[in-house]
Parts: structure tokens; C-alpha cells; sequence
């Protein structure tokens, strides 16, 4: 496969400085989201990767406005998504999407999969009768599932045919961009190279867009053509993914991306890891100044005392560090 | 290491479990042999389903019975079979001399109980330690560990630790005794990457300071390579290859194994690498196919194949595998692991 050409395409979505902040009780804020800005272009996949905790889910979720932002923006084609109305609002989900991690929670026991993937259909009022019937047969032999399993339940299915039932939900009204909240962590490991296969091959015949979100940093090396590191709320590195991985330059991403074994005994035997102390500090009131200075092995004042803006270090490089010039 | 009658710790042989269910019996494990050296690591990998959980948790009869039971086989460690072994006589080896680390560190470790208390049990049960001194060891533990702060700690409860410390907890109890083996089953799949290179850090150096033989099961090949020195490759609950780390990753002979190694992307390769997922999925245990149980999903799958399930053919000291591409008369396949490194 070659690398997609992404220079000239134009931003399907972008997001400002978007905040997600949850009150969790005794006046304390959780700051899940706190300042992300990036953007998604055409046709392009955009990996949102980071350990547990980091926001990466959540800045899924106010992408499509599962979640209402607290501050900041969402420009889909050209549109705030916070200020659409009722109509617009309805136009926006049919464009963009979300396949779910746990395919066993993301559909509905009691309906047939028939009925799952054309309740999209239905609500957008997109195709009745045979019209419906036809449509669903077609998704469910693209998925690479056949058209006799519309009659079936969930759960008569295995979780990667689950997943591909709620990929086939996700593609039934034509959506142009869609959020892959860790799609493949729920699966082992034969499976997951089947759905991520799957998801390439659809992205290539319909053009889609995707935010694929994960923690399985080779799989997100895998899939996407950009990378958006997260640390506790906050975007640390952004650049592609095969500059992602050949020079990293934040201290985070050096250190997520040396904690990673590899399948192979004698690289394995050779490397050098660098092993980050402690753990991921509370969300709830995060330090002042750079979220990671609490592990970073360089930090200075400067960290302690400012929050690093995410600049761009070289041309598609972008670093939230004060130590990186 | 190969197998050595003198440093050999546990030997399982021709194990098979079965669950009774209202749908009939589920043929767990069907016939699994593995042994274990002194200080050994071993993995045992495969999918969910193929039986890893269940042969580990047999060795030690933690499986629950009913509906559980042990059809047939033998578990015999330091010269004595453990399937014969009672509830009580069970009891002294277990947390003593066999020790147990599972995936989720939240539901095993007791949510009501301190968790120094938790470690001192053993140390009281096992080796009759009075209060005072089993807390003293249980803080030398937790410092042993690396949890910061051992003498505060000790007085918590598993909620006040984060994911990370609860699994360091875990082997705080899963080694206070100082046993001979520790079974680790998935230990790392709940934690974040960064913890669990602490964690496989802390295990390797456990190894070597306690000379502690572990079994290692998991699905995650990186792991294995970091952590092990054979493997166990299962389907299907049974084994269908084994060797030493470089033997399988190098030059794995059964196209299962190959499946699993191709399928994963890999960190530090150049460009876009296509995967190989394995078509299809794993067989069901009510009703095991007759042949090789990966027929179904094989590439190479020949009419043999589906009818009678193949020998073991060694290829080395330790390395074996059960395919029938290894007969005379099977026709001559390219390994696409070994061309991939050439």
C-alpha cells in the first residue's frame, strides 16, 4: 500500500481548543478534555492514541456531539456543530458516525440486525420496503457477513462479526466521517487484523474519514496517516505517523513508544526501554503548567509554570514541549 | 532450557478438562502436556476460548467443580500428582508453593480487607509467622515491589491503589511465601503500556532475584518475547506447537502460529505492512472437528487435514509441532515467517 497524498486535501472537521470539563461533586472539576486542537482532513485517518484516562474517548464523543463542549469549537464542513438546530443537527449525524468498542454493549439484544442497521435509515428517512431490505443485504455482504444473518439476534454472532454488524450500522446512512472509539481492543488478535483490514478497504471505495481512537499504538501506526499523542487531556505531539515513530520529540511519546514490546525476541533482547515512574496523575485539578511534568525525567521551571502551546517544530510537526526546540 | 528430569518442576501431561452445561459437555482442554523447569518462564499463547486459562487453572484446581472436571492427565510437580491431591492437602500448596497472578487486579484482590492483611494470610497460614512478623514481611514486600511508601500502605485498601499498584500488590501476595511457580494469566492485558513495562520489569527481576519458574499466559506476542524463554502455542484446547522463544518466532512450523505472527502489525517496520488476518473463526468446543482443529481456517488445509488429527513431529530438543505438513508425502510450502526475515 502506498502513502496516501493528504497535502491540498481540504479539513473535513476541525477542532478548536475544545474543552470537556465533568463536575464529579465537592465543587471538583474533572478535566477530561482540556484545550485539544487539531484537525481531520478528507479522506485521511487521523490515529487519537494515549493510555487510559488521557481524554481520547471523550474528545471522540464532543467531536459528534455525544458530549456538549464546555469551551471551545466544532467545524464540520464549515459548520459550528455546538449552534446547529434541530434540522441541522439531524443532517450532522447523518454524516458522522461512531463504531463503538465493546461489541457486545453497542447493540440492541432484542432487535435483529436487520432492524439495527436500518434504524439509521428509518430515522433520516432514507429508503422503505424492498428498497430498505436491499440496502441492508448489500451492507451486511460488504461487511463480509451474509444476507440471511438479517433475520438473526446479536447475540448468535461472535465479537468480530459484531463488530462488523456495527460497522454496517455505522456505514447504512452514508456518513462521510467516522469516529472509531477503539473498535478492535474487544477483539483477539486473529479477528482484529480482519475488522482493521475491513475498515481500510471501505475507506478506500467510499472516501470515509476516520478518528480512529486506541491504545494499541502499532495497530494506530497501522491505520492512520497522522497521529495526535494525549496526555491527560491534552494533545502532546501531532505529526505523522511514520515521523511519529522514527523521530519522536516529545519525552511522552518517547517513552509510550519505548514501553511497547515487540514480537521479536532478538530486538526485544536489545532494546533499551525507558521505563516513565509512577503513574497517570488524577484529572481532577492536573497540575499547573505541563501536564507530564510530574514523570518527565527533563523537566524544568518553565514546565511547572506554564502549560507548553502546541507549535509546529518543523513543516507537519507539531510538539507541546518547552525542552524540544 | 530443555527438559532435564533434575531441574524439572512441574510436568503436566495429556491433560483434559471438561465442562458440563445444560448444552451439553464444552471439551475445555483436550490433551495438553507442557513441563516447566526450575526459574523457567514459559507462555503458553492462543485466542480466548483455546483453553490457556483453563489448563493453568486446572494445575492447580482452581477450576470450579462442578461443573468443572478433570476427564484425565496427570499435573505432577516436585514428583507428586496434583489431581490426586484433596481440598486440604490443595490448600497447603497453593499461595506456598504454586502462586497465582490473574487480569484484573480490582475482583481478585478483596475489596474489604486491607491489603497488608491480605499478604500477611499466607505468611500466617503457610509459614505459621506470628501478626507481627508477617507485617513486617508484608511491608519488606511491598517495598520489594516498588510500592512507594510501604509502611502507609500496608494499611490501605485495594481502592486507594491505582491499577498499576494493585497488580504490584498482587505479586506482593503471589510471592511472599516464596513459591516455586508462579502462574501469571493475562497479567498485564488491563494496564496501560507504560505500567506494564513496570510491571514485566519488575516480574524479570523478581525471577532472577526469587529464582521463581513462571507460566506466562497471554495473546500478546510482544509480551512473550520480552518475558519468556519457550512457548506454547494452544488452539482449540490443544497444543499444536511448542519451542524455545527464537525456534517459534523464527522458525514457528505451524501455520496457526504463523497466522498469529503475521497478523500484528509491528512498530518498527518501514512503510505499510499488510496484515494477514486468519479467515474464519475458532472452532466449537461442544462438537471438536475430528482432524486438526485449524483445518477450518487453514490455507494449506489438505483432505487429512479434516479427517485425523496429526502426530507430533520434533524438530529439535524442545521444539515440536502437530501438522500435517510435516509428513513426507505433504507438499513443500514456503515458511512465510523465515522469508519475511530474509
Amino acid at each position: 500500500m502506498s502513502e496516501k497524498k493528504l497535502e491540498g486535501r481540504k479539513n473535513i472537521i476541525e477542532v478548536n481548543n475544545l474543552k470537556k470539563h465533568f463536575k464529579v461533586g465537592k465543587g471538583q472539576i474533572l478535566k477530561a478534555v482540556d484545550g485539544v486542537t487539531f484537525s481531520i482532513r478528507e479522506g485521511e485517518t487521523l490515529g487519537l492514541v494515549g493510555e487510559s484516562g488521557c481524554g481520547k474517548s471523550t474528545t471522540g464523543r464532543a467531536m459528534i456531539r455525544l458530549y456538549e463542549a464546555t469551551e471551545g469549537e466544532v467545524i464540520f464542513d464549515g459548520m459550528n456543530i455546538q449552534r446547529l438546530n434541530r434540522k441541522e443537527l439531524k443532517n450532522f449525524t447523518k454524516q458522522a458516525q461512531m463504531i463503538f468498542q465493546d461489541p457486545y454493549a453497542s447493540l440492541n439484544p432484542r432487535m435483529t440486525v436487520g432492524d439495527i442497521i436500518g434504524e439509521g435509515m428509518d430515522i433520516h428517512g432514507l429508503r422503505k420496503g424492498k428498497e430498505r431490505m436491499a440496502k441492508i443485504y448489500e451492507l451486511l455482504e460488504i461487511v463480509g457477513l451474509n444476507r440471511e444473518h438479517a433475520s438473526r439476534f446479536p447475540h448468535e454472532f461472535s465479537g468480530g462479526q459484531r463488530q462488523r454488524i456495527g460497522i454496517a450500522r455505522a456505514l447504512s446512512v452514508e456518513p462521510k466521517f467516522i469516529v472509531c472509539d477503539e473498535p478492535i481492543s474487544a477483539l483477539d488478535v486473529s479477528i482484529q487484523a480482519q475488522v482493521v483490514n475491513l475498515l481500510e478497504e471501505l475507506q478506500e471505495e467510499m472516501g470515509l474519514t476516520y478518528l480512529f481512537i486506541a491504545h494499541d499504538l502499532s495497530m494506530v501506526k497501522h491505520i492512520s496517516d497522522r497521529i495526535a499523542v494525549m496526555y491527560l487531556g491534552a494533545v502532546m505531539e501531532l505529526t505523522t505517523s511514520k515521523v511519529l515513530y522514527d523521530e519522536p520529540l516529545h519525552p511522552y511519546t518517547q517513552a509510550l513508544l519505548s514501553a511497547i514490546p515487540i514480537p521479536d525476541p532478538e530486538v526485544e533482547r536489545s532494546r533499551n526501554r525507558i521505563i516513565l515512574e509512577g503513574d497517570v496523575p488524577s484529572p481532577i485539578n492536573p497540575p499547573e503548567g505541563c501536564k507530564f511534568q510530574k514523570r518527565c525525567k527533563y523537566v524544568k521551571d518553565i514546565c511547572r509554570e506554564k502549560a507548553p502551546e502546541l507549535r509546529e517544530v518543523k513543516p507537519e510537526h507539531f510538539v507541546a514541549c518547552h525542552i524540544v526546540k | 532450557m530443555s527438559r532435564d528430569e533434575n531441574k524439572l518442576l512441574i510436568d503436566v501431561k495429556d491433560l483434559r478438562v471438561s465442562f458440563d452445561t445444560y448444552a451439553g459437555e464444552v471439551q475445555a482442554v483436550r490433551g495438553v502436556s507442557f513441563y516447566v523447569n526450575k526459574g523457567e518462564a514459559l507462555a503458553i499463547v492462543g485466542e480466548s476460548g483455546c483453553g490457556k486459562s483453563v489448563t493453568a487453572q486446572s494445575t492447580m484446581q482452581l477450576i470450579p467443580m462442578p461443573p468443572g472436571r478433570i476427564k484425565e492427565g496427570s499435573v505432577m510437580f516436585n514428583g507428586k500428582d496434583l489431581t490426586k491431591f484433596t481440598d486440604k492437602q490443595m490448600e497447603s500448596v497453593r499461595g506456598s508453593e504454586i502462586s497465582m497472578i490473574f487480569q484484573d487486579p480490582m475482583t481478585s484482590l478483596n475489596p474489604t480487607m486491607k491489603v497488608g492483611k491480605q499478604i500477611m494470610e499466607g505468611l500466617i497460614k503457610h509459614q505459621k509467622m506470628s501478626k507481627q512478623d508477617a507485617k513486617q514481611k508484608a511491608i519488606e514486600m511491598l517495598d520489594v515491589v516498588g510500592i512507594p511508601n510501604p509502611e502507609k500502605r500496608v494499611e490501605q485498601y485495594p481502592h486507594e491503589f491505582s491499577g498499576g499498584m494493585r497488580q504490584r500488590a498482587m505479586i506482593a501476595i503471589a510471592l511472599a511465601c516464596n513459591p516455586k511457580l508462579l502462574i501469571a494469566d493475562e497479567p498485564t492485558t488491563a494496564l496501560d503500556v507504560t505500567i506494564q513495562a513496570q510491571i514485566l520489569d519488575l516480574m524479570k527481576d523478581l525471577q532472577k532475584d526469587f529464582d521463581t519458574a513462571i507460566i506466562l499466559i497471554t495473546h500478546d506476542l510482544g509480551v512473550v518475547a520480552d518475558m519468556a524463554q519457550r512457548i506454547v502455542v494452544m488452539y482449540a484446547g490443544v497444543v499444536i506447537e511448542s519451542g524455545t522463544l527464537d525456534e517459534i518466532f523464527y522458525d514457528g512450523q505451524h501455520p496457526y502460529t504463523w497466522g498469529l505472527l503475521k497478523s500484528v502489525p509491528r512498530l518498527d517496520t518501514q512503510g505499510k505492512q499488510k496484515l494477514y488476518p486468519i479467515e474464519g473463526t475458532p472452532p466449537d468446543l461442544f462438537s471438536p472437528p475430528k482432524g486438526c482443529p485449524f483445518a477450518a481456517r487453514c490455507e494449506y488445509a489438505m483432505p487429512i487435514c479434516r479427517e485425523e488429527m496429526p502426530e507430533k513431529t520434533h524438530l529439535s530438543k524442545d521444539h515440536f509441532v502437530k501438522c500435517w505438513l510435516q509428513h513426507e508425502m505433504a507438499p513443500d510450502v514456503e515458511n512465510p515467517i523465515k522469508k519475511g526475515r530474509e
